[in-house]
């Protein structure tokens, strides 16, 4: 199957498939100590991401919204990814997916969040992939502006 | 649809043509280029190319200034662009076609010139709800600086336009309905002559976005009785960056200038200076003249294939990809309107325009995914964006054949194909 579709199987790996059909942690938070909205009108792409973070640490993570598949994905990763993880942690992982997903690979492993290192090659869809991560970052940082990434 | 099967004559016609556009001959991701984007810029025939490149070659001068042979030569070139438009069009005369980068420079023009020198608190400009946001932002600007008020005509859940709303918020209040004659996004070809009628009977204006018309059909703006008619050259076949307005002369005659400059002036000192008549009254400064050249060479290569045989190629097509694009479990046509042009928009569910694109391009497959600059009318049917086909004179049934594969293929890819 991989060889029929191509360099498309780089950007669509079955993760990304799975979180697209069943996104996790996809419902608004009560008791959100930060939240922030993402939204790139080019593509139509929308998201808010709620934080709640105790003594430093977040403890529950969640998101609502619509976007692509690569976007939604992301967005569902991410939360999994940062859900009990310190704050400050939370701010390199950011910069390392940015890095990931932009330039090159990071010195660090970053697990499963290694299924989206494939949109680098369509630079038309690094948006996509980068939107939620921009918005947990607005989030946490208390950043009032509404999040872009096109 | 007013669409006949391809006929075998329609075929003869217009086969053949796809060899007059280089970049047809490319390649994209290792695929043969299937340019179905048309919607967004048509490809350029070899005759346009050629005829801007030998602008440069032979002819370039600036216009209308020196008294040397190359600068009357520029100048016979630029008018007979004009002349060549208005032909076109059908305008009564050249006079009445103004060059501008494309259509939303000449709709700008329109809302910067008359709008801001006619339009009073309370005065009202009805827009359809499925303008492209060049033929609405520029309505607000004029509408912020003098109290106008913007009313929208409802667009029906299969794309057409509400005529009986319309009607019912026409009055005297109504000063402009801007309107496009062929929808971007969804392909619908709106009654405009009857719109006009309707206008005209309130003593109101109508500018008609042509934008998505002028490649496809023949217009007569005398035969529409259409106040201002605005296109863009590079939708046509010709360079980006030039485009025209059609205005009726006596208004354009009562309109102020919108830019000042060079070439739009009669005399100036510093206490007061007058202008030149229309048209050169709002085409300052120096023009794109091999702009112009360009489009002369793409409406005369499109008057000699004959935008009627254009027309019922691509009215061909559309029923083609309706039919073939039907059969394909879970996707959904937007805009199903009785006449249409040239474009077929769709949603297919479980799979986001954006990632139908990014599969569609891995097959060399070119479409527009997204709001289409229409994001009103993305808002009116509750999508973020569809999928667009917009054809052209060089497309064929194997390109819709294409387009059927790769979609196809992105419901495989995307596990939906035992759905059906």
């Amino acid at each position: 199957m991989s060889g029929q579709f191509g360099d498309l199987r780089e950007l669509y790996q079955e993760v990304i498939f799975d979180h697209n059909r069943r996104p996790r942690n996809f419902r608004a938070l009560e008791g959100a100590t930060h939240q922030a909205d993402g939204h790139n009108p080019l593509c139509g792409d929308q998201l808010t991401v709620y934080v709640r973070v105790t003594d430093g640490v977040v403890e529950e993570v969640s998101f609502i919204g619509h976007g692509c598949a690569i976007s939604t994905a992301s967005a569902s990763l991410m939360t999994e990814a940062v859900k009990g993880m310190p704050v400050d942690e939370v701010e390199q992982l950011f910069n390392d997916m940015h890095a990931m997903l932009t330039e090159s690979h990071p010195d660090r492993d970053l697990g499963k969040l290694e299924v989206l290192s494939g949109v680098r090659e369509f630079p038309a869809r690094v948006k996509c992939a980068t939107l939620a991560w921009h918005t947990l970052h607005n989030a946490i940082t208390q950043a009032r502006e509404i999040a872009k990434t096109e | 649809m007013t669409a006949a099967a391809p006929t075998r004559e329609t075929v003869a016609e217009i086969a053949g043509h796809a060899g007059d556009f280089p970049i047809l001959g490319r390649t994209v991701h290792g695929r043969r280029l299937v340019y179905l984007d048309n919607g967004a810029t048509t490809q350029k025939p070899q005759a346009v190319i050629e005829a801007e490149a030998r602008y440069y070659r032979e002819s370039n001068a600036n216009i209308h200034r020196g008294v040397h042979w190359l600068s009357q030569h520029s100048t016979d070139l630029y008018d007979a662009g004009r002349e060549r438009v208005r032909s076109l069009l059908n305008a009564a005369s050249a006079c009445e076609i103004v060059f501008t980068r494309g259509t939303t420079e000449a709709i700008n023009l329109v809302a910067a010139s008359w709008g801001r020198s006619q339009l009073k608190p309370g005065d009202e400009i009805l827009l359809s709800g499925m303008e492209h946001h060049s033929n609405i932002v520029p309505w607000q600007l004029v509408a912020e600086q003098t109290g106008a008020v913007i009313r929208v005509i409802p667009v029906t859940d299969d794309g057409e336009l509400e005529m009986q709303a319309y009607a019912e918020m026409l009055s005297e209040r109504t000063r402009l309905v801007g309107v496009c004659h062929v929808s971007n996004a969804l392909g619908t070809v709106n009654p405009v002559a009857e719109i006009i009628r309707m206008a005209h009977a309130c003593g109101a204006l109508v500018l008609v976005d042509g934008a998505q018309a002028v490649a496809h059909q023949s217009v007569d703006v005398q035969a529409l009785d259409c106040d201002f008619y605005a296109f863009s050259g590079h939708k046509l076949y010709g360079p980006t960056g030039i485009g025209a307005l059609y205005g009726r002369k006596q208004l354009l005659d009562a309109m102020p200038p919108w830019q000042g400059g060079g070439d739009m002036i009669h005399t100036v000192s510093f206490e007061r200076s007058t202008y030149a008549e229309t048209p050169q009254k709002f085409e300052a400064g120096t023009p794109n003249i091999a702009g112009v050249v360009g489009l002369d060479a793409a409406i005369a290569y499109v008057q000699e294939v004959g935008l009627d045989t254009i027309a019922r190629h691509e009215a061909a097509l559309v029923e083609y990809a309706t039919q073939a694009l039907g059969q394909i479990p879970g996707l959904r046509f937007i805009g199903q309107a009785r006449e249409r042009a040239g474009i077929v928009s769709f949603v297919l569910e479980g799979i986001h325009p954006h990632d139908l694109g990014t599969i569609l391009d891995m097959e060399g497959v070119a479409i527009r995914a997204g709001h289409h600059c229409a994001m009103p009318l993305m808002t009116r049917f509750g999508l973020p964006g569809t999928a667009r086909a917009s054809f052209a004179l060089y497309n064929t049934q194997e390109d819709i054949d294409a387009l059927v594969a790769g979609l196809n293929k992105a419901r495989q890819l995307f596990g939906l194909e035992h759905d059906a």
